[in-house]
């Protein structure tokens, strides 16, 4: 054999050898991997939230990048930080790059509805995550406002009735006036104080602006003001820990109630309940709403028949009632959802 | 207007009266206004408010401004927190943001006094930059809480001292140290020189760009110190607060006091004043229970009567509208 034919014999066979090992990587198919993984490699998708700095929009982030990963669809972010009008851009801009889907924390009601509207009408799915604004897209993944804001009611009963011989006073300390879950979430306590008008009375209403500085001083007067007060219902725990520390400044830890709610990451919730700083809180646990988006994210890209939002649907996370009785495990860090995915 | 006539009608006059009848009228006609109580809350609700805005006089009163007061608070703050959260020691985390807030006010300064950007410029960029900075590049998430096992930090703006909460006496030290310097020392009078006519003061001699840099050092060291009396005070620090409307609060309550947005004009009493009738105004409307939207347009409805009134008693002239006014 002269030097050219063993050369390409042994290349032929390494060849060969080469193919088989292909062979042998590509796993076999169930009779639907093959087909999943064919939809939802390469696809691409955009995420704009309200802005990036803060625990729930990090969860998620972290969950649609592990699913981004293991898919092998491309994740983009875009950081409006707080600003809506930013927002607008972002996803003008999106609508032009034409990605397979767009998922959005609306600021409010009302900034984006003409856009996703535009952006559902150029072919591209629209996922809302944990805001809804007033027009209905491919589907909304998140808390369910009204509801929990009720169920935050029903606890404020259950601590400060005054057929349980409580005082039955509540104050209640708002956040943003125009975020939608506020918008909804006014409506439930309302609702709730019609409820349980013969046994809750509201001494306060104000709002915090998100700011725990403006919590603690509110929260400071109203304790002054009303020496029997029974209980606060605050809206988020980044704002509640100023409640608290009014409190507690007040030596009212155990006595006066304060029933937060938040996605239930550790440091904010359930730290908070370990030093008494919240009597309940209520968590919309970020992490399931991570896997939940995840999820829906990877159902609308298989689903390449349907024109989007033409079968809108919710999935509305599951709320737990968290107090030291259940708390254990319930909470979670973003380093864990970073490495061990949602 | 002769000098008297101008003397009896300041500003700082009228808003303290302002203030005096509003306190009356509460003290009158709400119940629980007028407590022992209620008072010390009202002064606490506005302490970390005044200390941002003795910071701002001084910046103010040498004819800039610092608008980036709010951010460096907030990340240098926020960045110690994380830090300790982190596992490194307070003592060595409060040094690293403490250098951060200096190198802040350093940079301002250097902007401001060697490559002459008017300052409201200069510092609304340098927040920006800092928050953006720090949000991206020194911390993770928006909300750091403050470290559980330190007693003795928390006791910086959670505590009282004989029934006084400690954001009291510190806006009272921080004010005392100001007002001495502004009025007691060379670098003080040369502060009020600068604000009133740079020019003049450049020619009798006054180190106009040093005593620039170090103007924008002192209000970064303040805000530094703000955010550690807001840290303490409720547990954590909540870096969304560089977005919000914190800053105009900080503006106004030293103009509101009758501190020139000319320069030149002022001082600690000034930002005292104004903050009271901020905590009066605000104390009383959460009494009253008044929807937040309200107590925000009657809040900006005042801060544009202090600014006409300011306008009109101190008008600009060829004197001092010059380069540098903001």
């Amino acid at each position: 054999m002269s030097l050219r034919k063993l050369v390409i014999t042994a290349s032929a066979a390494l060849g060969m050898v080469a193919a088989a090992g292909v062979a042998n990587a590509e796993r076999p198919d169930d009779g639907q991997w093959g087909a999943t993984a064919e939809s939802l490699r390469g696809k691409t998708v955009a995420y704009v939230p309200i802005a990036m700095g803060f625990d729930l929009t990090q969860a998620w982030a972290a969950a649609l990048e592990h699913s981004a990963k293991e898919w092998g669809f491309e994740l983009t972010i875009r950081d409006p930080n707080w600003d809506p009008a930013a927002g607008v851009q972002a996803l003008s801009q999106l609508i032009d790059e034409k990605p397979d889907m767009i998922v959005v924390q609306p600021a409010d009601p009302q900034s984006y509805v003409r856009l996703l509207k535009k952006a559902v009408d150029s072919g591209i799915r629209v996922v809302e995550i944990n805001m809804k604004s007033l027009t209905t897209t491919d589907a909304y993944v998140g808390a369910d406002w009204y509801g929990i804001a009720s169920q935050g009611m029903d606890l404020l009963h259950n601590y400060c009735a005054k057929g349980n011989g409580q005082s039955g006073k509540i104050a209640l300390i708002s956040g943003t006036p125009t975020n939608p879950g506020m918008i909804i979430g006014m409506q439930a306590i309302n609702d709730g104080l019609e409820r349980y008008k013969d046994d809750l009375e509201l001494v306060a209403n104000q709002s915090a602006d998100f700011d725990p500085t403006k919590a603690h001083a509110i929260a400071t007067t109203i304790l002054k003001q009303h020496d029997d007060l029974c209980g606060f219902y605050g809206v988020w725990d980044g704002q509640d820990v100023g409640t608290a520390a009014a409190i507690k400044e007040a030596g009212k830890t155990g006595e006066v109630v304060l029933v937060s709610s938040g996605g239930g990451r550790l440091a904010a919730a359930c730290d908070n309940i370990a030093n008494d700083n919240f009597t309940a809180y209520l968590s919309y646990d970020g992490r399931g709403q991570g896997r939940d988006l995840a999820a829906v994210v990877k159902m609308l890209l298989q689903d390449t028949d349907g024109t989007p939002a033409s079968s809108p649907f919710g999935l509305y996370s599951p709320v737990t009632a968290l107090t030291k009785d259940n708390m254990d495990g319930a909470c979670w860090t973003i380093d864990d959802i970073k490495a061990n995915g949602p | 207007m002769s000098s008297a006539d101008r003397a009896a009608f300041s500003q700082e006059k009228i808003v303290l009266t302002i203030a005096a009848a509003m306190f009356v009228a509460f003290s009158l006609l709400l119940d629980g206004f007028f407590t022992a109580g209620n008072i010390v809350s009202l002064v606490q609700n506005v302490s970390i408010l005044g200390v941002l805005g003795v910071g701002m006089a001084l910046t103010i009163i040498g004819r800039g401004i610092d608008l980036s007061m709010v951010a460096n608070m907030a990340i240098s703050v926020a960045w110690v927190l994380f830090l300790a959260n982190g596992g490194t020691p307070l003592p060595l985390a409060i040094l690293c943001g403490l250098a951060f807030c200096l190198t802040v006010g350093l940079l301002n300064g250097i902007l401001i006094a060697y490559l002459e950007i008017p300052a409201i410029f200069a510092t609304l960029a340098m927040g920006t930059a800092v928050y953006g900075f720090g949000q991206s590049m020194l911390i993770e998430g928006d909300v750091i809480f403050v470290p559980r096992t330190e007693a003795w930090f928390k006791a910086i703006g959670g505590s009282t001292i004989m029934g006084i909460p400690s954001p009291v006496i510190w806006f009272a030290a921080i004010g005392a140290a100001v007002a001495a310097l502004l009025g007691f020392t060379r670098p003080g009078r040369f502060i009020f020189g600068m604000g009133d006519n740079p020019l003049a003061a450049r020619i009798t001699g006054v180190p106009m760009r040093p005593m620039m840099v170090a103007q924008y050092v002192a209000s970064s060291l303040i805000a530094f110190a703000a955010g550690v009396f807001t840290a303490t005070l409720v547990d954590s620090m909540n870096t969304r607060v560089a977005a919000s409307t914190l800053i105009y609060d900080v503006i106004l309550v030293a103009v509101i006091g009758g501190i020139g947005l000319s320069g030149g004009k002022g001082g600690v009493r000034n930002v005292v004043v104004g903050t009271l009738l901020i905590g009066t105004l605000l104390n009383g409307m959460t009494i009253m229970d008044v929807p937040y939207t309200v107590q925000n347009i009657v809040k900006s409805l005042i801060l544009l009567v202090a600014i006409v009134t300011d306008s009109i008693l101190n008008p600009r002239d060829e004197q001092t509208s010059q380069q540098g006014d903001i």
